[in-house]
């Protein structure tokens, strides 16, 4: 039939398969690598592929080189979801407002919220760093999730609105014919209909507060304690050598978590992360 | 949608609801609102005030146009206009080949590609300067697999430091930043391959279409669009894009890496040059939204040649 390929077809896809999945995973796979190589054999020169003393023993020594790796990484995962929680609480009501309703201003917000993604971090931090500190947030967590969570919300808004668009709008009116308020109508009847975009754009919202903690985490945060893992794992970086090869392994433990998450919503992720762009 | 809820507001049958729909949605978008104005919106008006002042650690004092003028005039801020240009379209082109080669691949009916999927992913998924601690390793000259590879096939003698050579540099690190791009471009373009209708396919399969044809003539418009959309934002990343060449470069050697934002970090964070450095954020802000503009107009246009609304 029309999908059917010749074996040469076949094997060209697979190539090109191959070919791609080796730019995507050769710095992982050369992480690896470094992080199995003792300390003295990570520095031979000529390079030699194979090493007959590969170990784990880095990702145990580890722990001992930067006794805060394991608070690193718990607040990593903390900040994120604390970042995923509030953007997802404001997110959802702004989110139904542009899917739904009619209102004055409604195209000129909703472009300035696109409008957002034009401005990184970045550029702003300066004055950021003076708003934060007006607030009273420097050197807390605070100061890595809020400006988490500005960042985020129009993608949020973006992702969700078309998620929600999709949802008849009959039962929302069933709903209001029984007498139903708009709020208990959202709560109650929009809201557990929505659940598997909301996990898209939980998903999607995690992901992007787990990787961009990094400058927030060097600009606004000096409290070792409270520093996310992108930050942390510059201290492998000693006064009198740097171990590489327990930096290789630290961050390799670090991304754990979200891959973990990742894995199990990949399915969802891609389904929804994609309505958006196919509407369009 | 939208016009279903004002004819049943007019309907006598349902009962009254005690807020109209625009207090409403403002209520519900409010707190959007406030975190976008306290954290972007101020903040960038913040920017616009100091770009006219000579604001550093100690102080700040009106200098009018002076950031801007010194700016104007230095030919090395021109050159870093244009590298980030360069940096961008290079950058974003090879994502959109990349991207559609790879969505291509993965929209083949082929056993195995759920698992492709999964795997392409990974760049995208980690945060960005934990993939550039792999990067480095591999551009490391005596140590790194790259320049291990290249001596044992011979391409080199000795021991080559991607990192450490102004053209070598710029490609390295647009190398890395494709690497960190080219998923998400991917993973869009996919979801468009997909929302192709089959019936076009069988339409010119039947007719005795090839393949490449069916490629180049359906896939290619019915997608146009969203390749459209998706090489704006992925500009708007790219030029933007810090993390990528703060790690792997700091911007040198002799600025071959540095691009606008760079630039502006270096000078306003690194050198404390706040004022300067605020010049410089106004003047990317500036381009961006200039380049977005010229492109939506454009986008505009190729959307009414497809038919998109």
């Amino acid at each position: 039939m029309m999908d059917r390929y010749t074996k040469l077809q076949m094997v060209g896809i697979y190539a090109a398969m191959a070919v791609f999945l080796i730019f995507i995973l050769l710095p992982f796979f050369e992480m690896f690598m470094a992080s199995l190589r003792p300390l003295e054999h990570l520095f031979r020169s000529p390079y030699q592929f194979w090493s007959d003393d590969f170990s784990f023993q880095a990702y145990s020594d580890m722990w001992e080189t930067v006794p805060l790796l394991g608070r690193y990484i718990f607040n990593s995962v903390f900040i994120a979801s604390a970042v995923t929680s509030i953007t997802m609480l404001i997110v959802i009501p702004a989110a139904y407002a542009y899917a739904r309703l009619d209102f004055p201003f409604k195209s000129a917000s909703l472009a300035m919220f696109l409008g957002v993604n034009m401005f990184t971090g970045a550029v702003l931090l300066i004055p950021l760093y003076r708003v934060l500190s007006t607030l009273g947030m420097l050197n807390t967590y605070w100061a890595m999730i809020v400006p988490g969570v500005a960042f985020l919300i129009p993608t949020g808004i973006w992702l969700l609105r078309s998620y929600l668009e999709k949802i008849p709008v009959e039962l929302e009116e069933a709903a209001y014919v029984d007498g139903a308020s708009r709020m208990y109508t959202l709560r109650r009847v929009v809201l557990p209909l929505a659940v598997p975009g909301l996990i898209v754009v939980g998903t999607a919202i995690f992901i992007g507060a787990y990787a961009q903690q990094f400058l927030f985490a060097i600009t606004f945060n000096q409290t070792r304690e409270y520093q996310p893992l992108p930050a942390g794992l510059f201290e492998f970086i000693g006064y009198q050598s740097v171990t590489w090869n327990q930096m290789m392994a630290a961050a390799l433990t670090g991304v754990l978590p979200v891959m973990v998450i990742f894995l199990f919503l990949q399915k969802y992720l891609v389904a929804g992360l994609t309505a958006g762009a196919v509407k369009e | 949608m939208t016009d279903a809820t004002h004819q049943h507001q007019a309907d006598p049958k349902i009962a009254p609801r005690s807020l109209s729909d625009g207090a409403f949605a403002w209520m519900l978008i409010t707190p959007a609102i406030i975190f976008i104005v306290v954290i972007v919106a101020w903040p960038l008006v913040e920017t616009v005030r100091l770009s006219f002042t000579d604001a550093r650690l100690g102080g700040e004092n009106y200098v009018g146009l002076a950031n801007y003028q010194e700016l104007a005039e230095s030919r090395k801020f021109q050159q870093t206009i244009s590298r980030t240009f360069f940096w961008m379209f290079l950058s974003v082109g090879i994502k959109l080949v990349l991207g559609l080669i790879g969505a291509t691949l993965l929209n083949a009916a082929v056993p195995g590609k759920a698992l492709f999927r999964v795997l392409v992913m990974p760049p995208w998924v980690i945060p960005i300067a934990i993939g550039m601690i792999g990067w480095l390793w591999l551009y490391n000259g005596a140590f790194g697999l790259l320049s291990g590879v290249m001596q044992y096939v011979g391409i080199v003698d000795k021991p080559f430091e991607f990192l450490a050579y102004k053209r070598s540099a710029f490609y390295s690190a647009i190398v890395a930043d494709v690497w960190v791009g080219t998923p998400m471009v991917t993973l869009f373009l996919l979801a468009a391959m997909q929302g192709v209708s089959r019936d076009l396919y069988e339409a010119a399969w039947v007719d005795g279409a090839g393949r490449w044809y069916r490629f180049r003539r359906i896939t290619i418009p019915q997608i146009m669009p969203v390749i459209v959309s998706m090489a704006l934002l992925s500009a708007i990343w790219t030029f933007n894009s810090f993390e990528i060449i703060w790690i792997l470069t700091e911007g040198g050697p002799r600025s071959a890496t540095t691009t606008l934002i760079v630039d502006t970090y270096k000078t306003a964070i690194a050198n404390f040059k706040f004022g300067e450095g605020a010049a410089r954020a106004v003047v990317i802000v500036f381009l961006l939204a200039t380049f977005s503009l010229i492109y939506l107009f454009f986008l505009n246009k190729v959307n009414k040649h497809y038919g998109v609304k």
